[in-house]
């Protein structure tokens, strides 16, 4: 076996080049000739598509696109596609300072008509910049794009770029729907500010009819070479038309499992653990008394919330199946809800770490996200691991997740839209339930400290994570324990 | 996994999703050859594959078994009494066992595969699965290329024991006339007049589906798992990486590096691949050195998954059979008894293995032609989803270092083709022995362990 000039070694007439294995993710790529890795994007995932897709809303006012639109854009920028929406009634608003009426919609408009459709033009010009130019993978191009021949001149656009175009319609005739909808994110609108709720609605329902005449729905016959989904009645049935390809498959999945039931999501760590309070982290370890005593608490604040219907969820770990037996109820216990495997790291304090795997700590510090702990996992790899997680919860109605700090870390980062550079520094505090409730376009939260003390678990980046920081300026911001 | 239920209690409080309270019973809909039984079979295997006790029960077969002989599309046409007494009362022998082993064996899922193509048959199912508290979720197929109802016919039909007796040309033209029996009658699933029901129509394999009523989770799954299968041909390869340092050595699990003979297979690998010829092949890997180091071999592009890594064996990575029998006799017993559901400690099952291994799985039935990279454990879920394996027969599925398998959907199953490369290797697979109890001697334990240095 000889080994060339540039690292490779000949098996006879192939050449077979060196692996070697990046520090941070702990993935192995062949290395060039100084023994660094490559470049290389063999990595992970399906191959979510080569080119970029163009989601394209499709439906009257009131019809839950922007819902739609936004819910979509976090779950795909969630699962690590980088994603982006568009708005255009947001680029009409920065267009049209001040929105007088319905009047502005009506389709003999011709004033209104053309600005209009400068807006759809210069929001398509950000979405060609956006998946060209900046490393976007989808673009949700939210508008009504009621007519038929608006949505060819998206489709000639998206064929001249080199998009693949899904389009997303929702028709709904139900008027209980609508209202809520109205009630919802329309009366808060920058657009009626300046209106009580009657005139609001009012103008609103005669701002839907100038788009009533000449709506296009996609049509089986008509549209059967457009690849789409239509949703109708919020769910009660789908048509789905040439799936291409894996995202769209991921897409019409997701799509088919949200729905808009009122309902809230608590959250919340397992009691304190015998591991917390030495400091440690991993492991599987019990509950400590205090942790014993959330537990409890717990319990009678589950019981106070008259809860309809709760579901309890855990990870396959003592210390959260400990604090869902004191709730009396019945739990599903998820292996996917299972804290981060922290590989060699298992079980050690910040101290020990720093002291045996200097330069892993300084790494992780350096990207906390992508950091695979050798052997172990990475926030990236829990991300993938709880995405079934995610959405059956999506699927469900009232739920209790007890799980674990990374873990809910990354459940939190899903429901409140949080970066991949937030997400590992999220304040996920022993003894605290997060209530998630969904509420117009997002969630609101609402924070129950259940009084019972706990060590704190909590460690902030410091402000040195060069490899070559002294041992006192990594332990700077670990929590005290015992 | 089929044969792997075990008691309800322990089921509700385990991992995944609760399934869902109430059986479900999936009811196909469809003119003959529309590829209602490809569909019932395939979905009986994924859900016995995900642990969802699934069976099929194929009204045809009842026929077949009542009415000896097959004589011909006659016995189809509407106004034939007597066949259509026969058919009511095969269907109603049908709809009893779905019952039995939805009500009294544990079953969770039964896919009654039968035409039900008229609204006063489906009514009485409907009806059956209320009075037993059972969730009914339709299937149907419409299809109306004559290319894809021709290659149905020939590809699944000409073999039926119904037309071993003619030649091609006389099935074919029976065929055709029984499908034309039920034409008449056929009523679609309707988006108005059923729309309080739970279905999915398929449209011409696939192009498009109506779907309606989704009630849960086993529901949505099903209908994701449908909407991802396609019948394009294509053939799925299914290899583990070349020989590794720690296999020479007899040891589990780890992250070496390839051999001197694993470095060989890989090179043979390379040129086995370019000899097949095939068209637009993808090659997946794990994350471990050895499987990217065999892909790297092949100089194509290759997509590293982290759901094929080797299953986590926990306390026990890096040890040989004779330290685990040292070190943890219980463990190695426990696992003896029960190498499917058995967890390492601190590492996985082969169940967990199956759930982690579900998505490689969706997008292996989204693909077309793939190469396989993967590992001993990981290859022995693939292929026991491949050739509907059951949970007993999985962890003990021969797949050989250095040898290829090509699968390539057939009719209602799979063509396996092993190709050896001749590259010599360890052999790595341990039997069960004989002796499993906790007190058996070690050497009883360690019988069965192949050879290594």
């Amino acid at each position: 076996m000889n080994v060339t000039e540039d690292n490779t070694e000949q098996c006879g007439n192939s050449l077979t080049r060196e692996l070697t294995q990046t520090p941070l993710k702990k993935i192995w790529v062949p290395s060039s000739t100084n023994g660094l890795p490559e470049r290389h994007i063999s990595q992970r995932k399906v191959c979510m598509t080569n080119c970029p897709t163009l989601i394209v809303t499709v439906g009257l006012p009131a019809r839950g696109k922007t819902y739609i639109s936004k819910k979509l854009t976090r779950y795909l920028n969630w699962i690590d596609v980088p994603t982006k929406e568009f708005n255009v009634g947001q680029y009409r608003r920065e267009c049209v300072k001040i929105y007088k009426s319905f009047e502005f919609f009506r389709p003999d408009n011709e004033e209104g008509l053309k600005i209009r459709k400068q807006c759809a033009l210069a929001a398509l010009n950000d979405v060609r910049q956006f998946l060209t130019d900046e490393g976007g993978q989808v673009a949700v191009f939210d508008a009504t794009n009621t007519t038929r021949e608006r949505r060819e001149t998206i489709i000639r656009f998206a064929e001249q770029n080199g998009f693949k175009v899904f389009f997303v319609e929702s028709v709904c005739e139900d008027p209980d729907v609508i209202a809520e909808n109205i009630v919802q994110v329309k009366l808060g609108s920058p657009d009626y500010t300046h209106c009580n709720t009657e005139e609001a609605v009012a103008d609103f329902m005669k701002r839907i009819k100038c788009y009533e005449n000449s709506y296009q729905p996609l049509d089986e016959e008509l549209d059967r070479d457009l690849s789409f989904i239509k949703i109708i009645d919020v769910g009660r049935r789908y048509l789905v038309n040439r799936v291409q390809d894996h995202i769209q498959s991921r897409i019409v999945y997701y799509l088919m499992n949200i729905h808009i039931t009122p309902r809230s999501i608590y959250l919340c760590r397992h009691g304190e653990s015998d591991l917390n309070i030495k400091g440690r982290i991993g492991g599987d370890s019990g509950l400590s008394a205090r942790g014993k005593e959330f537990a409890k608490a717990l319990g009678q604040f589950i019981q106070s919330q008259n809860i309809r219907d709760l579901k309890v969820w855990t990870s396959q770990m003592k210390r959260t199946i400990q604090t869902a037996e004191a709730l009396g109820v019945q739990y599903e216990q998820w292996k996917a809800l299972n804290e981060i495997d922290a590989g060699v790291c298992e079980e050690l304090m910040y101290e020990e770490i720093q002291q045996r795997y200097p330069l892993e700590f300084a790494l992780r510090d350096q990207d906390k996200y992508r950091y695979r702990y050798p052997k172990g996992e990475s926030y990236e790899d829990l991300v993938q691991r709880l995405e079934p997680v995610i959405m059956e919860l999506e699927r469900q109605e009232n739920v209790l997740v007890i799980c674990h700090q990374a873990v809910m870390r990354c459940l939190l980062a899903y429901f409140l839209d949080k970066t991949a550079e937030e997400l590992p520094y999220l304040k996920c505090t022993l003894h605290t339930v997060l209530k998630l409730t969904p509420m117009a376009y997002g969630c609101k939260v609402e924070s129950v400290c259940l009084n019972v003390d706990a060590v704190n678990t909590h460690r902030d980046r410091p402000s040195n994570v060069d490899v070559s920081r002294l041992p006192e300026e990594a332990l700077l911001t670990v929590p005290d324990h015992h």
